[in-house]
């Protein structure tokens, strides 16, 4: 009984969704302040029917109900608690199931959190999350439905697939989704002030720390994914430009085009046009992702079980939501270009020229994505776009962005300021860049993007950590960094952290494979690898060989390493390499198979990696995340009723 | 339904053709320096694997990619040169191979596209700038409201 | 009017998304058609699978047309392609070659012992090597090579009697017109 009243759950939800995408719209038309309140009401009623089918499908799980087909699929008796209930989300319709239930979240903290807005607006907000979760509970229930029974229902399941039986994936995808989920606000934000064609700035105000949160939370899944690739799929690598990864960095570009531009529209009130279309493009670009991940058009590491129907769906909904938020766009958006006037040299320039380079690198990834399938399109033949080509040409879109990070805190909003402030900073974090070039070049043998990333690096941390100083010089404390300053400022070092782990990790890793018999030591890196041998170790749910490395440096012992190769219940193998983390280097070990099948005890193939910095890549993400979620505290963004008072008049006025 | 099955399990097939999907290519290789086996762990990054699509050539664990790398090793040890190794592929496998795809007409969208994408961009952030930083103080009929948005005169 | 160039860009991405889950209910992704297709085939030499020392070589085979089936004891979908083979096989008008891929020669004898042996002549490539120069990827794969020895035709993954009545007999009957 119990799955049914998942089901049920879901049905009650979906029907509460269609009472709030569609009263409060209405009521915002007609002027109908009943209609209106439904929506904080109906969006917490949602929220409780969908979290009581996420609780019952975790229940399933926790209970091994294999009489519904998704549990069976998914999960078994050998499977260990914590992975069952991360196999709730293994898949795609208990994906789909923490995408809505997500979403749910993020609509009840802006209905708790919105009381001080006009209702007018707010009402308009919620109609429009209302719909697009009505878009998604009809996508699970008339084609994913996790709830389908399995009769006879079997003893035993199948399994979880492995490479999601790891820490890193049980967070990956909720906090991914929150970054994903989280661009839906400021896309509602945005059609609300389309549809009532409220020009005011005022609500990018309301609109920036939830943008913000949700950029920073995507930037939080990436640098998880990414993290998860290197440590799970055994590759050692980080980033692969598959379609998947492509998917949600497509988002995260835009979504840091859209903070920026959202920060010059509500102080200057420029670019108001702009920063609306870049709303609608960043949750455009997730629901993409939704699709490009689900409906199986392109071949990826990641795609889910991919069947045209649901492709269908999903690209018919993508088409309502993005074609009418982009026609609405096309009638409504601001026609009259307002805002205070910027010189050449300003904010808003630098801004706007990073908004370039940032949009145009989503829409190169794009581009890159889609080709293979405008290939089959246009019948050019079957063509591969991979890393190559994304490396290169992101880099060169990149450096424009790059040259001018240190220069953004130094820049005045409008035309004041100058130009003297910037030749000081240019200088210094010019020598400084250089020096330490120079420096790299030597130690590193020339390599030439050590040397480029030190550069880099030290350009943009350096620009930034001067205005640091600045700031606490010439300002007494307490008012010194604003939480939205501090965010910018971390973010902004976070980016040159990225760039060096990222350029030295390439340029000075170093890879082998190796057949090493007990005993026998490689030097890699200037660490010796002393291979000790292969032994059985069993887990609750595979089987597996696990070896022995001991790594030595200057005859100290430095680290002993575990790396295995499992069996899982189901027949798969799975490498599980060993990882030595390190600030400044990576040691990496993986097992691959014994160089003669008939002796464990003697030689094995082994993969050994040593990689400088690599954590510098996460700690950059990382850095940024923080940048989001510091610059959404504060407290500017605390409403005040000052400036929501003004709002009702203006809305009226523009109805008449 | 009869053909989505059969296709189903040709997947499949390709898939358990990849044997240990999840598991490494570990392949150690008699390399002479280190100096070789970056060029051929360079080299075999940027081929695309066809049995496990999503993989290159270096991480494919199928056993198509094993004997293709011990192909490009042997190449490699014959004295040809990046260029050759990746015609000898494309000859047997066509173009899909490469993950890096060569510019010609059929790519030319792909590789040049962006730039014109960012050429018409920087056009409207140019005119765009030019036009605001000729612009005086907002035009009157703008409401108070608009053109004294939440700047607070932070120097920042 | 410029307002609208989004909302245009979009339609032009729906279309191509439609194309793409329409185009992808007929044909496999993985599938990736043969750069040899009106190209001479490789010249290859491998012995018979049941008499190693006779070897069997492409211009040998020159004369007359005939397909060449790739197939392995330990691919799967070969074993749900083989009853296809052994119905329609002998029907399709030229002489089937059997392409054992990367096998061990006794699993495949013992495989066509149990399954039955549709071809007319079995050669072995144990290491896969000429494969390689027949852009082989994954059996089972089909070449319907003509009378001059050039490629004419490549299936890849499993013949179904459809496969054979739209695609294959079409192309062997294209044959024997230019020939007569």
């Amino acid at each position: 009984m119990t799955p049914e009243l998942g089901q049920l759950a879901l049905i009650l939800a979906l029907l509460l969704a269609l009472a709030q995408g569609v009263l409060p719209l209405l009521g915002a038309w007609r002027g109908n302040g009943a209609l209106m309140a439904v929506a904080r009401p109906a969006a917490a009623g949602q929220a409780v029917f969908v979290a009581l089918a996420f609780g019952v499908l975790s229940w399933a799980f926790l209970h091994f109900d294999f009489s519904v087909r998704y549990v069976a699929d998914n999960s078994n008796l050998a499977l260990p608690w914590y992975y069952r209930l991360a196999a709730v989300w293994g898949a795609h319709e208990g994906s789909l199931l923490l995408w809505i239930f997500i979403l749910n979240l993020w609509t009840v903290a802006l209905a708790a959190l919105s009381h001080k807005l006009p209702d007018v607006f707010v009402a308009r907000v919620l109609g429009v999350l209302g719909l697009i979760a009505v878009g998604f509970i009809a996508f699970i229930l008339f084609t994913s439905n996790p709830f389908e029974r399995l009769l006879p229902m079997p003893p035993d399941g199948g399994d979880l697939n492995p490479v999601l039986q790891d820490p890193g994936m049980t967070f990956h995808p909720p906090v991914l989704y929150m970054g994903y989920v989280g661009f839906s606000v400021a896309f509602a934000f945005s059609i609300a002030a389309l549809l009532g064609g409220e020009l005011e700035q005022a609500w990018v105000r309301w609109a920036r720390p939830w943008t913000n949160v949700a950029w920073g939370f995507l930037s939080a899944g990436i640098v998880a994914g990414s993290w998860w690739a290197y440590a799970e799929l055994g590759w050692g690598g980080w980033w692969f430009w598959d379609p998947v990864e492509n998917a949600s960095f497509m988002p995260w570009l835009v979504g840091a085009a859209l903070i920026h531009a959202q920060a010059v529209t509500e102080k200057r009130g420029a670019l108001r046009a702009w920063t609306i279309l870049l709303s609608i493009f960043a949750f455009s670009l997730s629901l993409l992702g939704t699709f490009l991940v689900r409906s199986g058009v392109l071949t990826s590491v990641h795609a889910f079980a991919s069947d045209p129907k649901r492709g269908l769906f999903i690209l018919c909904f993508l088409a309502v939501v993005v074609g009418g938020s982009l026609l609405l766009y096309a009638l409504r958006a601001p026609k009259v270009a307002g805002g205070k006037p910027f010189g050449v040299v300003s904010r808003e320039t630098a801004i706007l020229i990073g908004n370039l380079m940032l949009t145009v690198a989503a829409a190169m990834v794009l581009l890159g994505t889609l080709f293979p399938l405008l290939g089959d399109a246009l019948n050019l033949g079957k063509i591969s776009v991979g890393p190559p080509y994304f490396g290169f040409l992101f880099t060169l879109l990149m450096i424009p962005i790059v040259l001018l990070l240190p220069f953004g805190p130094y820049l005045r909003w409008g035309e004041k300021g100058g130009l003297p402030p910037l030749k000081n900073v240019a200088v210094r974090a010019g020598i400084a860049a250089l020096a330490c070039a120079i420096a790299a070049a030597f130690t590193t043998g020339w390599a030439l993007k050590a040397i480029a990333g030190t550069a880099a690096a030290v350009w943009c941390c350096v620009g930034t950590l001067l205005y640091v100083l600045k700031r606490w010089r010439e300002m007494p404390a307490g008012r010194r960094y604003p939480a939205e300053m501090a965010g910018m400022l971390l973010a902004h070092f976070g980016v040159g952290v990225f760039l060096a782990g990222v350029l030295l990790t390439e340029a000075l890793s170093v890879e082998r494979d190796v057949r090493m018999a007990p005993g026998q030591v490689q030097t890699i890196g200037g660490y010796d690898f002393r291979f000790d041998g292969v032994h059985v170790a069993d887990g609750p749910n595979w089987q597996g060989d696990q070896g022995t490395v001991t790594v030595m440096r200057d005859d100290r012992e430095i680290a002993v390493m575990h790396p295995q190769k499992r069996t899982y219940t189901r027949g798969q193998v799975q490498t599980e390499s060993a990882i030595d983390a390190g600030v400044t280097r990576d040691l990496y070990v993986a097992l691959g198979e014994p160089m003669d099948r008939n002796d464990p005890e003697g030689a094995w193939a082994l993969r050994l990696y040593h990689k400088p910095f690599v954590r510098w890549i996460w700690a950059g993400g990382l850095l940024m995340m923080l940048g989001g979620f510091f610059s959404a505290a504060d407290k500017r963004f605390r409403l005040r009723r000052e400036a929501t008072e003004k709002l009702p008049a203006s809305a009226q006025e523009s109805h008449a | 339904m009869n053909a989505v099955f059969r296709r189903a399990l040709f997947a499949l097939a390709l898939a358990l053709c990849c044997g240990a999907l999840n598991a490494q290519a570990i392949d150690p290789l008699p390399f002479k320096d280190h100096a070789e086996e970056t060029r051929f762990q360079q080299l075999t990054r940027e081929l695309r694997c066809l049995v496990c699509q999503n993989e290159n050539l270096a991480d494919s664990n199928a056993d198509l990619a094993r004997d293709l790398r011990h192909q490009v090793f042997e190449l490699m040890r014959q004295g040809k040169s990046d260029a050759q190794i990746k015609q000898y592929l494309v000859d047997r496998y066509s173009d899909f191979v490469l993950y890096d795809p060569p510019v010609q007409g059929s790519t030319l969208l792909l590789w040049f596209g962006p730039l014109a994408i960012l050429l018409a961009g920087a056009a409207v952030v140019v005119v765009t700038v030019r036009r605001r930083s000729r612009a005086q103080a907002p035009a009157s009929n703008q409401s108070a409201n608009d053109s004294s948005p939440n700047d607070e005169g932070d120097d920042w | 009017m410029s307002r609208l160039v989004p909302f245009f860009a979009f339609l032009l991405l729906v279309a191509l998304f439609g194309f793409g889950i329409w185009w992808n209910t007929r044909h496999d992704q993985r599938e990736v058609p043969s750069p040899l297709i009106d190209k001479p085939a490789p010249a290859y030499a491998l012995p018979k699978l049941d008499d190693p020392a006779q070897t069997v070589t492409r211009e040998a085979m020159l004369g007359k047309p005939y397909l060449i089936n790739v197939f392995a004891s330990w691919c799967v979908a070969c074993g749900e392609e083989h009853p296809v083979l052994m119905s329609e096989g002998q029907r399709v008008g030229v002489p089937l070659v059997g392409y054992n891929y990367k096998d061990e020669p006794d699993e495949a004898k013992a495989w066509l012992e149990r399954h039955g042996n549709p071809y007319g002549l079995v050669i072995a490539d144990r290491e896969g090597r000429t494969a390689i120069d027949f852009g082989v990827y994954g059996a089972p794969e089909t070449f319907l090579v003509d009378a001059k020895g050039v490629i004419r035709y490549k299936r890849i993954g499993p013949l179904t009697p459809e496969v054979i009545e739209r695609e294959l007999k079409p192309a062997i009957a294209a044959l024997r017109k230019e020939a007569p």
